[in-house]
């Protein structure tokens, strides 16, 4: 007598008319003749009750549709799609890419023009450095270029085992897992561990792929205003009120507080002690993303969490993409085994996707071996983060937006013209006045309709181990002339 | 098989035998026994009885919610624990057509490895997706990388719309457009990321997508993200999507009755799970008759189906203008990694400015960009040799040989006879690590998948064709294969084919070409 999930046909009322009928026949074999009036009253509706349900037509639950088959014809017919994507103006500003030729170095070419390489986001120099490419070259004479695989499929190497224990070593956890793709790293960690009905506190000048992780991961968001622990505080106190009225909730309800280390789209520092005060205040986990702070601050390179000093098991999961200063491409994660095992089940982008190229870690592990050999550098970097940050002050009509330590700054108009459009046009004509004067740099993208809080239009001043003053002279002034000739 | 790729073949040539009773009962039976097993365990380890290997969480964070539920785990704890050897199997070669495996032992089952020093040496690779045997570090195409490598560097560091478009990807873009025979094409970095962040790209709220049962998790994944709804026909079926089709025009969106903004059907070429080819000419012509547009992900298919190696549009002989999307992956027939979207100009405009990656991810690598582009032109047979053309070849012939084989042998196979993912069904959870652990003892690497990747009581042993393998190769591999099959009992096909007298295999394939 099984429910059948068959939509709308008799066989749901099938097992009801069973019972009905099963009903009866005990009913009608304890019938006597000495029952009283009203149980065979009782027994009398029954049977006819019976009786009208064996003849009565079933109906379907399934729509009632009134239209005809013609009708429907005509719907088909009728029905115009919008087309597959709207049309594009050809001077869109995102249009023209700018063509690099040769390679992304310290000195590029772009547009046909020598320049001097302010806007990628090679902070330590290691885009072409001679040992780095040559270990890239070894492996790729061992391994061939492609991996042919996901990890669990024959797709892990003993390049990515080393390459994970290595990063664990250097940032002294106890394990890391590798992505091969720097976006995909934090976008699948966030919805490994949080799920729907989970809470999430993020800054609300999160970058775009924690963006995307958190809209993956179905979890309750709750933005906080930047870098406010106030703030923040606050929600997490509201959160405990809410807790208090339903304890059993509370109990399985997970909570997570993700932060970055510098922040991409504003170029500050988060304030980890007071975060780390708060986790234990209010039992929340932290999630830290260091794509711009790993291989940047710190004495050895490690991050933020050696920048404050703080204990980096108080960190739930680091997550950083191996882009910016290893100069190589992919992501890791790192953190205690705990955490982070269980990301090689659940990470989406790290099982169902071919595993990072060998080369690339292997080019990723050399840079790793020149961080560790030479601490300096990075003191290096900070100082020249300095001298480029007081360059760049006193710009006219210009105002720079960053820690003096950050390594990829923000200039911002001083006064918005109010239309977002005639901002980006006026920088961009700032930006394309330094390319003829051969320093490159860019305008910081943004996708307009997809942020949440999308960040005022900048250019973007990213500072390099390799520049010498002169360079900076020559990019400060250079930028000073422009604003002078563009913003009048 | 050089004209023959015509319908008609096509669909008489799929079999997905049904699951003998006996065995499901068996295999229900398994996962039972399993699982009290499992609890039992469970149980012995929270009183400390047994010794518990599984990492805890921090002292400081004792009184903090946990992290996971307990049943989250169950299935990770006390099934997959048990037969874990049989995956991340860690190789320290090229992932040819013969790989070297790093030897590892466990004296704890499983719960930890250790690596003994030794490698396991030429092992026959039936896992790797290397289905024109691109993978290799000799020859054309890896010399062409190692000189990129040392001119351009292995990094970008920055993003497409910023300063990371190198003249090459441009190169690189142009060349797969003319391979697919569109417009205009542009490549990402990662074949995942590809699905999911196009998609939202290209359909939100208020439209609606209509996606195979059986569809690969970054599509599932793009989907879920657009905002879109979506609602799921049953693999492969025509009738299904007909219908979803119809009611969606006719009824409009749920409740509101608006109509619908746009309609896209969500179809993978090869479905890698089920070695089924797509039912691509119906699908063209429901879309044409109702005005939906085709996202069509070719990602196991392209160089590995048709006979030019263009994958499933020209296995079927079909127009490339007729599918609207056209999404393909570089990791598998290229040997590279990364993955691209081709159609028409405007798509790709409309991409250019608009999808997340080429706004916020950083791109290409420039060798594997360089391997892309040499690999290509070898498949189009525009570096001047006939190699390409060998391959593909090759690959089909490899395919058609090996799948006859098998089911000669009483094996269970599903999927399509002209797939090069062949799905040979175990059922029973434990066939599956003692599979794997066999195939692994005679110098055979194959790859096992069982829940949640297949349905429950439907584990199988998935082989990977390639166009590196030799027919001695394959030989062995099917002599080994049947010697373990008849080991562990897992010839269950009752529908015995008598050895094919029609066409006897084409022993010229294997003459080698000279360059």
């Amino acid at each position: 007598m099984a429910w059948v999930e068959v939509p709308g046909q008799e066989k749901v009322l099938k097992p009801l008319l069973n019972t009905v009928i099963i009903l009866g026949l005990i009913k009608c074999a304890n019938f006597s003749p000495q029952a009283p009036a009203y149980h065979l009253i009782l027994e009398g509706i029954l049977i006819l009750w019976i009786v009208r349900l064996l003849f009565s037509k079933t109906y379907k639950l399934q729509e009632r549709s009134d239209l005809t088959e013609k009708e429907k014809e005509d719907l088909i017919e009728e029905w115009q799609p919008e087309p597959l994507v709207p049309p594009v103006s050809k001077d869109h500003p995102s249009m023209n890419y700018d063509i690099v030729s040769g390679p992304p170095s310290h000195n590029i070419v772009v547009n046909g023009k020598q320049c001097i390489n302010f806007a990628s986001f090679n902070f330590l120099g290691l885009l072409d450095n001679e040992r780095v490419k040559q270990k890239a070259l070894a492996s790729l004479k061992k391994y061939g270029v492609g991996t042919c695989g996901p990890r669990g499929f024959y797709g892990t190497f003993d390049v990515h085992l080393e390459l994970e224990d290595r990063l664990a070593k250097f940032m002294r956890t106890e394990e890391a897992i590798i992505y091969s793709y720097g976006f995909a790293t934090i976008a699948s960690a966030i919805p490994a561990y949080s799920k729907r009905g989970d809470i999430v506190f993020v800054d609300e000048a999160a970058c775009f792929s924690i963006q995307k992780g958190l809209q993956a991961s179905r979890s309750f968001i709750k933005y906080f205003k930047h870098n406010d622990m106030e703030d923040l505080e606050r929600l997490l106190k509201e959160q405990e009120i809410e807790d208090q009225k339903n304890p059993r909730k509370a109990r399985v309800t997970r909570r997570f507080v993700v932060v970055e280390g510098l922040y991409i789209n504003t170029a500050d520092v988060c304030p980890l002690p007071a975060l780390v005060k708060l986790k234990y205040k209010y039992k929340v986990r932290i999630f830290l993303e260091e794509s711009m702070s790993f291989g940047v601050l710190g004495e050895h390179g490690r991050g933020v969490t050696e920048h404050f000093g703080v204990n980096i098991d108080d960190i739930d999961l680091i997550s950083a993409n191996m882009e910016n200063a290893v100069a190589s491409i992919g992501g890791f994660c790192c953190g205690r085994s705990f955490v982070i095992d269980h990301q090689r089940l659940s990470g989406q982008g790290y099982c169902f996707s071919a595993s990072l190229p060998p080369m690339l870690a292997a080019a990723a592990i050399e840079a790793l071996n020149i961080m560790e050999e030479d601490p300096d550098i990075f003191s290096v970097l900070r100082e020249k983060c300095e001298q480029v940050h007081k360059a760049l002050q006193g710009t006219p009509g210009m105002k720079v937006l960053g820690e003096s330590y950050a390594p990829a700054l923000h200039l911002q108009l001083e006064s918005s013209s109010g239309s977002r459009e005639t901002d980006v046009r006026m920088l961009r004509r700032i930006v394309d006045y330094c390319l003829e004067k051969q320093i490159a740099l860019t305008l910081a993208r943004y996708l307009d309709k997809e942020e949440r809080f999308l960040p005022p239009p900048s250019i973007r001043v990213v500072v390099t181990v390799e520049q010498t003053k002169e360079d900076i002279d020559r990019a400060a002034s250079c930028i000073r002339e422009a604003a002078l000739s563009i913003l009048k | 098989p050089g004209d023959d790729f015509g319908k008609e073949y096509l669909f008489i040539g799929s079999s997905f035998e049904e699951t003998p009773l006996l065995v499901a009962v068996l295999t229900y039976m398994g996962y039972g026994i399993l699982t009290i097993f499992g609890y039992l365990r469970d149980f012995l380890r929270d009183w400390k009885i047994e010794r518990c290997h599984i990492a805890r969480e921090r002292e400081e964070q004792r009184d903090f919610v946990p992290l996971y539920q307990d049943f989250e785990n169950f299935y990770t704890r006390n099934l997959y624990m048990r037969i874990r050897d049989s995956w991340n199997r860690p190789i320290c070669s090229v992932p040819g057509a013969k790989v070297d495996l790093v030897e590892r032992v466990s004296h704890d089952y499983n719960w930890t490895f250790d690596y003994t020093g030794r490698v396991v040496g030429g092992v026959i690779n039936m896992g790797s997706y290397n289905y024109l045997g691109f993978a290799e570090n000799t020859g054309y195409c890896a010399e062409a990388a190692a000189e990129v490598t040392m001119k351009y560097g292995v990094g970008v560091a920055s993003t497409r719309q910023e300063m990371g478009n190198l003249d090459r990807h441009e190169e690189m873009e142009a060349l797969v457009a003319k391979f697919l025979g569109v417009e205009s094409a542009i490549a990402f970095g990662m074949g995942f990321a590809t699905n999911s962040m196009n998609i939202p790209a290209l359909s939100g709220k208020g439209c609606l997508i209509l996606s195979d049962e059986l569809n690969h998790a970054s599509l599932v994944l793009g989907a879920r993200l657009s905002g879109s709804t979506i609602r799921v026909f049953k693999h492969n079926n025509m009738q299904s999507l007909e219908k979803m089709l119809r009611d969606a025009i006719v009824h409009g969106q749920p409740r509101t009755h608006r109509p619908w903004k746009k309609i896209l059907i969500l179809v993978e070429g090869i479905y890698s799970m089920e070695g089924s080819i797509v039912r691509l000419p119906e699908v063209i012509a429901l879309k044409k008759r109702f005005g939906a547009y085709l996202y069509l992900d070719e990602a196991h298919s392209i160089g590995a189906l048709g006979p030019a190696g263009r994958g499933v549009v020209d296995y079927f002989g079909l127009d490339p203008r007729d599918v609207d999307v056209m999404m393909g992956t570089f990791t598998k027939s290229f040997g590279a990694a990364g993955g691209y979207i081709g159609g028409r100009r405007e798509l790709i405009d409309y991409l250019r400015v608009h999808s997340h990656s080429a706004v916020y991810a950083t791109s290409m690598s420039p060798p594997v960009v360089e391997q892309i582009i040499t690999s290509m032109k070898c498949i189009m047979g525009e570096d001047g040799t006939t190699l390409g053309e060998f391959r593909v070849k090759r690959l089909a012939e490899n395919t058609v040989y090996f799948r006859r084989k098998m089911t000669e042998m009483g094996f269970i196979i599903y999927g399509n006879s002209d797939s090069p993912v062949v799905p040979m069904m175990l059922y029973l959870p434990a066939k599956i690590g003692a599979f794997g652990r066999e195939m692994l003892k005679r110098n055979i690497g194959v790859v096992v998948v069982g829940f949640p990747a297949t349905p429950i009581i439907e584990s199988r042993a998935r082989f990977c064709i390639s166009a590196a393998h030799t027919k001695d190769m394959l030989d062995t591999a099917l002599c080994v294969i049947s010697e373990v099959g008849d080991l562990l009992q897992v010839k269950y096909s009752r529908h015995r084919r008598l050895p094919s007298l029609d066409r006897a295999f084409d022993h010229s394939i294997y003459d080698e070409i000279q360059d």
